[in-house]
């Protein structure tokens, strides 16, 4: 993978080195090395690809270094700890790293997507922090401040035209301090026949992160959910109330900070423990 | 069913306060609350004969017969129209993606598979792609794993249309189309019984591949549905397609048109029936349904009758599928039905011995009489299970209610560390205020059932 590449090089050819193993864009088949990664996308109405190389002459595509992202390191095998362990596995240490940032060419439509969303949006570095290619799907994490400004392009305009949401979840990454909560979004451009992820994250101690409602309706009750389940405050929500959990109910239930409860089943003599007390060999 | 209405009767005493029944507690109610409990309804007719008012807000439901569920639905009426509707759901949360975090990988599709009960196999389906995903062994799922999974589908299909189509009918009163659509789908749990032990809850499509090879005689007892279905479903296009009251009280009723069903992400047959022809199992192929011949049904009426038709079509193609499924299978015989790799692959079969159903003798004899390692290898992975890489996947299915997907996370462990299901019955229901307000009462039943919610799916 190169260290800079200058962006009039990735309309040319896709850099087949530079692609993932078995990373094929997800509904068009792999496109031949000779294929131009905007011959893949078919017509695009509007905007003409002469346009999209002339303005794309000032911006820098600096590639990052890939760091992989380190979740947790565990310690022996068992999922016991405190106990003197006989197996000879304790001392086993495994680190749990998150597949690591992709720089560009990313390859097939990916590029053109990424480059498109260059161009709309200013200090895109700022906006896009790091961008993610694993087992096929790619992902985006944006910024928090600009995702309404970024999903609104992503949705009107000619090239991206992501005009369908399918989803809004969160998760709770106790480990990740500073972005504990994130907020994931599965994106469906049905023009293209194209399915991205924006993740957006927030601290556990600020945890606002702009509504898309205002672009997408349909996450109306998707962030309500996500509000409901993790305690996300979706600013600029309609109504931001809880939709599963009754309204007087305390805490997030989501979150990993908040048990799951049961109680211990007793047979025999024998009593099991409920599942949050069992072991666990993570 | 509760009943509010804005200000006081005449005959009601000024000062009283009341309790907000739906409130945290305490909360005073806004209006004066009548608890309507059955053969009252002439009290309440008199006591409201003197006043010129007709804004009403009624509480249909959550324990209400025609709304598929325990769905809540709050209707502010003017007379009998709809001037405003909202839902109220949430009644069934259980809390199954939590509880998924506390079980391993396989176990996960037990838990899942209880979402949404009318289209189980579809939810194993796509938390098990994901799972695959993860694992990066996709392209080592035997051919015949795909092929019973993607017959089940299709069979579930079925069912879970049958299901729409008798208590959308029962609900406008076309009793009939119940009782034949319950009697078809019957037929269609006897094959899941069958093949998978169970009439609902299966647990059969597994991370790698499916739990059970096909029984003795379940390709003939697939043959033999074909068959039947081909039979009786023509009965419903005869007593539905050109019957007068059926069309009076669907036809333009629920419209919703292809802009509203993007911008409220609605996905199935309500988005087919604007004419557009988005199916996932076309669009974006999974379980090899690109090899498969069939056509995406649409229809040029957005509305609830638009809908029926499409299920209607739907049932066909899907009968189409699974003929060649059944033509596939038969050339499978002995095949394997788990990808090759002990790491992952569940280490035994069940098989019925005298004292029923368990592992089989020739497992047990191994395990316990040959190898230790090999039974160490099978307790490893009954009670730990396997590990899965760090990462996120998210793969679509095309359940009969639109756009079904798992939001699978990985941190590396032996749990799932966030599954999250984006129902497509929890994202359409957001359509009944867009598809309700303006219109009478009586057709909201109708424009509820045309998107067929199951509130196991809505609230998880």
């Amino acid at each position: 993978m190169s260290e800079k590449t200058r962006p009039e090089d990735l309309h040319k050819e896709s850099d087949a080195d530079a692609r993932v193993k078995g990373a094929v864009p997800e509904g068009e088949s792999e496109p031949d090395a000779e294929t131009k990664p905007e011959m893949l996308t078919g017509s695009e109405p509007g905007v003409s690809s002469a346009d999209v190389q002339a303005t794309t002459g000032g911006t820098e595509v600096v590639a990052a270094e890939p760091t992989p992202e380190v979740l947790a390191t565990r310690k022996g095998m068992f999922g016991v700890t405190g106990t003197g362990d006989t197996s000879g596995f304790g001392g086993l240490t495994r680190t749990i790293e998150f597949p690591s940032p992709s720089s560009p060419p990313f390859g097939g439509w990916w590029d053109s997507v990424y480059e498109r969303m260059a161009e709309l949006v200013p200090s895109y570095s700022d906006v896009i922090t790091k961008v993610v290619i694993h087992r096929g799907e790619i992902t985006f994490h944006v910024a928090r401040e600009h995702l309404t400004e970024l999903v609104q392009h992503l949705r009107d305009d000619a090239y991206l035209r992501f005009e369908f949401c399918s989803s809004v979840s969160g998760v709770h990454y106790p480990a990740d301090s500073g972005q504990e909560l994130h907020a994931v979004y599965h994106l469906q451009s049905m023009t293209h026949n194209r399915r991205i992820r924006l993740e957006v994250s927030a601290p556990d101690s600020d945890p606002h992160i702009p509504s898309v409602v205002a672009t997408y309706p349909t996450a109306d009750w998707h962030e309500r959910e996500t509000y409901d389940m993790f305690g996300i405050v979706f600013d600029g929500h309609p109504a931001l109330t809880r939709i599963l959990m009754p309204d007087d109910w305390p805490g997030h239930p989501q979150r990993k900070d908040y048990p799951l409860g049961g109680v211990p089943v007793e047979y025999k003599g024998a009593t099991i423990p409920p599942p949050e007390q069992r072991r666990t060999y993570s | 069913m509760t009943t509010t209405v804005g200000d006081m009767p005449p005959g009601a005493e000024a000062n009283e306060p009341q309790e907000d029944v739906y409130g945290v507690g305490g909360e005073e109610a806004e209006g004066h609350v009548y608890t309507v409990t059955g053969q009252d309804w002439d009290q309440l007719v008199s006591e409201h004969a003197e006043r010129g008012d007709e804004r009403i807000v009624v509480n249909m439901g959550p324990q209400h017969p025609s709304t598929h569920g325990v769905l809540r639905l709050i209707l502010e009426m003017e007379g009998e129209s709809i001037t405003e509707a909202r839902c109220g759901i949430g009644y069934l949360h259980t809390g199954i993606e939590k509880n998924m975090e506390f079980r391993n990988w396989t176990q996960g599709v037990t838990f899942c598979t209880r979402m949404d009960y009318l289209s189980p196999l579809f939810s194993e389906t796509t938390y098990c792609l994901g799972v695959e995903r993860l694992l990066d062994i996709e392209d080592q799922i035997p051919e015949k794993a795909k092929v019973i999974r993607v017959m089940l589908m299709e069979l579930n299909r079925i069912s879970s249309h049958l299901v729409c189509i008798a208590t959308g009918g029962m609900e406008i009163g076309a009793l009939t189309v119940m009782t034949i659509g319950f009697r078809e789908r019957e037929k269609v749990l006897d094959v899941f019984e069958l093949i998978t032990g169970l009439r609902m809850n299966h647990g059969y499509i597994r991370p790698g591949g499916v739990a059970q090879d096909l029984p003795k005689g379940a390709l003939k007892k697939v043959r033999e549905l074909i068959g039947w279905m081909k039979k009786h479903l023509p009965e419903y296009a005869a007593f539905c397609n050109e019957n007068p009251i059926f069309k009076g009280r669907l036809c333009d009723v629920g419209y919703l048109d292809l802009a509203g069903c993007m911008a409220l992400g609605i996905t199935g047959p309500p988005l087919r029936s604007t004419g557009f022809d988005w199916d996932l199992r076309k669009k974006q192929p999974y379980c090899d349904y690109e090899t498969y011949d069939f056509e995406v049904q649409t229809w040029d009426t957005p509305d609830a009758y638009g809908r029926f038709r499409i299920r209607l079509n739907e049932m066909w193609e899907s009968l189409k599928i699974i003929e060649q499924c059944v033509e596939r299978l038969e050339k499978m015989q002995g095949d394997p039905i788990m990808v090759r790799d002990a790491k992952i692959a569940w280490p035994a079969q069940l098989s019925i011995g005298a004292d029923g159903l368990g592992n089989s003798n020739e497992h047990i004899k191994h395990i316990m009489g040959e190898s230790m390692e090999a039974l160490i290898h099978h307790f490893k992975l009954v009670t730990e299970g396997f590990r899965v890489p760090p990462g996120q996947a998210y793969v679509p299915v095309e359940s009969p209610r639109g756009e079904l997907g798992a939001h699978v996370v990985s941190d590396g462990g032996t749990r799932p560390f966030r599954a999250h299901f984006r129902d497509p019955s929890f994202t359409n229901l957001q359509a009944m205020p867009a598809m309700c307000e303006g219109s009478m009462v009586s057709d909201v039943v109708v424009a509820v059932a045309s998107l067929d919610p199951v509130m196991g799916g809505v609230d998880r």
